[in-house]
């Protein structure tokens, strides 16, 4: 294709191409500091194109293709071509992904051990786990979790956070203006902005950790905390896992090994302040 | 990319090449490995090629993404060989013989051809006869229609060679219920009947074609049905399948010339078998008594060989001249021209026609 952008992310490598240069432009810029695919052999391929090649530049809008794709998936503005891309990548994992297992979810770790925070879109896990980027914890990732059947580690997947509407400002009151994308309004999940993972993120992401404890935030209540039982947690892990069916007996064992051996706790809160002294909370108690 | 494809953009060829020769692949670079393995995720046969670089040293970055694909692969034949069994359970009381046709046949008779194959829905073939029987049974074992369209559903009915597509509800996989291997409306009519009696059970209560009729079903669906989409991973097929029976078969290829004739399909095989050759060179013997097989490539083949290798280093389908012309030819095989039109017009009425959604 015509412009060409190559990336690791954690242990996976991407290809992504382009019949626009903004989009790889974009990405050259907010992935500046990742480094190539191993062996420059990605594992996935994503294609941002024209349907049609006049809608190349009239009125052009890009759709999503590669390896894996969504047959009914509509096209995005260019403007939105950032956005694509994210999503382009992030459907090569979910339709993709066989080495592991794949929870979505929100991880980062301290002292080699990880928390992974999961639940349904606006619980709060991006925002969380950007915040807590921004106090000492690293950022594994904000949307996919990588299980390995193998060890029981998790690796880390950590993309550009998707910040989503209000959590755009909630972020952007704490951390450098460099760090943001450019303002995505208007998309088919809202407004958008990319924030971009620190330095010790990118360099340590290949480093797996220990799973030390699961969380399942909820944004918007008073706040709260329970124990989640195994059994609960494992039917909401294989609801939140898009390859648990794919893997078969060994994302059977995978889950079942993680849920006996770690904790997991639901917690309510209604800000920032709240969030971040339960999980500090809930991480001193585990 | 290797010296010698240097020049020339990677198409399908280069898959074909690696499967045919495994250690071809030592010359490839990060780009060469790059498009090879996008062209074979594309023709889903990834898992394929793991199991052929098997023995190969492979770039460590390769080596993972292939072990991906053998590992996947390997759960798709649990997953495939369990689905047979379901229907085997759910039909076993009709006491029909439930044949099991392409990648489900190929596991289950653990051939070559199986190995590392992508298997997509369970195929299975039944009598005719037992065919209202064995929709009913089905469906009470938790199957259920695909297609709620009444003008598709009555199509399937009346002219095809197959029921409507099912599903099952619990474990989401699709059932293609066969009659025979070739629609009603094309101009080839095989005998399902001797079909049927020449199978050989693979498993309790599963069957499989006969060597030859396997060869010549997979030539037929690739030749007289179809638009060739997936045709570089059907005569990779057709190539595992007469390689194998061929080593314990020594007149294997007079017995699938016979077959073929019987059933109308010469044309189709030694089409085949001529692309196989070409590109997998498959050892095919060509013969001039009792029968004239000649083998020698044709002009024609090139067109064939063009569609079959239509993909770039990107896993893009190309060529969209060559595959619209094959994708005509399909339906002008499938049905006389006045049906071909009246479906064609119903079909765009509802805005579904075109390559992709055939």
């Amino acid at each position: 294709m015509k412009h060409v952008f190559s990336v690791a992310i954690g242990p996976v490598g991407f290809r992504i191409g382009s019949d626009w240069r903004a989009p790889i432009a974009q990405l050259e810029t907010l992935y500046g500091a990742y480094p190539k695919p191993a062996g420059d052999v990605p594992d996935f391929t994503v294609r941002l194109f024209a349907a049609r090649p006049w809608r190349r530049v009239l009125r052009p809008s890009v759709m999503i293709g590669g390896d894996f794709v969504l047959p009914e998936a509509a096209p995005l503005p260019l403007a939105q071509g950032l956005l694509a891309a994210e999503m382009g990548m992030n459907l090569q994992m979910a339709l993709g992904q066989r080495r592991y297992l794949l929870l979505h979810a929100s991880v980062v770790e301290r002292d080699g051990e990880a928390l992974v925070m999961t639940g349904v879109s606006g619980a709060g896990k991006s925002t969380l786990a950007a915040l807590l980027s921004l106090r000492g914890w690293r950022l594994m990732g904000d949307e996919f979790a990588l299980l390995d059947p193998e060890t029981g580690q998790l690796y880390a997947f950590p993309r550009l956070v998707s910040l989503k509407n209000a959590s755009i400002a909630t972020v952007a009151a704490e951390a450098a203006e460099d760090r943001f994308g450019p303002l995505l309004e208007g998309t088919p999940k809202g407004t958008i902005r990319h924030f971009v993972p620190d330095a010790q993120a990118i360099t340590t992401m290949t480093q797996p950790a220990c799973p030390a404890l699961i969380l399942f935030p909820s944004f918007g209540f008073e706040p709260a905390a329970r124990d989640v039982s195994p059994s609960e947690v494992f039917v909401r892990l294989t609801q939140a896992s898009t390859n648990y069916v794919a893997l078969g007996e060994r994302g059977f064992d995978a889950l079942t090994r993680l849920v006996t051996s770690v904790p997991a706790r639901a917690i309510d809160y209604p800000d920032t302040a709240s969030a971040i002294a339960q999980v500090e909370a809930a991480w001193a108690a585990r | 990319m290797g010296r010698a494809l240097m020049f020339r953009a990677p198409d399908g060829r280069l898959l074909a090449r690696a499967l045919r020769l495994p250690e071809s692949t030592l010359e490839l670079d990060a780009e060469g490995w790059t498009a090879l393995l996008a062209i074979a995720r594309a023709e889903q046969m990834l898992g394929t090629l793991a199991w052929r670089l098997g023995e190969v040293a492979v770039p460590p970055a390769v080596g993972r993404i292939l072990g991906d694909a053998a590992r996947s692969a390997e759960q798709g034949r649990v997953v495939a060989l369990w689905e047979a069994e379901a229907a085997r359970r759910a039909l076993a009381p009709l006491g029909e013989r439930i044949v099991l046709l392409k990648g489900t046949a190929f596991v289950a008779a653990d051939l070559r051809a199986g190995q590392g194959r992508s298997i997509g829905d369970l195929d299975i073939l039944v009598p005719r006869a037992a065919l209202d029987r064995v929709e009913a049974a089905l469906l009470d074992a938790g199957w259920e229609w695909v297609k709620p369209d009444p003008y598709d559903d009555a199509y399937y009915r009346q002219w095809m060679h197959e029921l409507p597509p099912l599903i099952h509800r619990d474990r989401d996989r699709m059932i293609d219920v066969h009659h025979t291997i070739l629609p009603l409306t094309a101009r080839i009519t095989p005998n399902a009947a001797a079909l049927l009696a020449d199978a050989v059970e693979v498993a309790p209560g599963l069957w499989a074609l006969s060597p030859e009729d396997m060869v010549v079903h997979a030539a037929a669906h690739l030749f007289a049905d179809g638009d060739l989409a997936g045709g570089i991973r059907n005569l990779w097929d057709i190539d595992q399948l007469c390689r194998q029976f061929a080593v314990t078969q020594p007149d294997f290829y007079v017995s699938l010339y016979e077959r073929a004739s019987e059933e109308g399909l010469s044309a189709q095989v030694q089409r085949a078998l001529r692309l196989c050759w070409q590109l997998y060179d498959t050892p095919a013997v060509g013969y001039t008594s009792p029968i004239r097989i000649d083998l020698n490539k044709r002009w024609s083949d090139r067109l064939y060989l063009r569609r079959v290798t239509a993909r770039d280093g990107w896993g893009r389908a190309t060529r969209p001249v060559t595959r619209m012309a094959f994708y005509i030819r399909s339906h002008w095989l499938r049905m006389p021209p006045a049906m071909l039109a009246r479906h064609l017009w119903t079909k765009w009425r509802k805005g579904g026609a075109g390559p992709a959604s055939g």
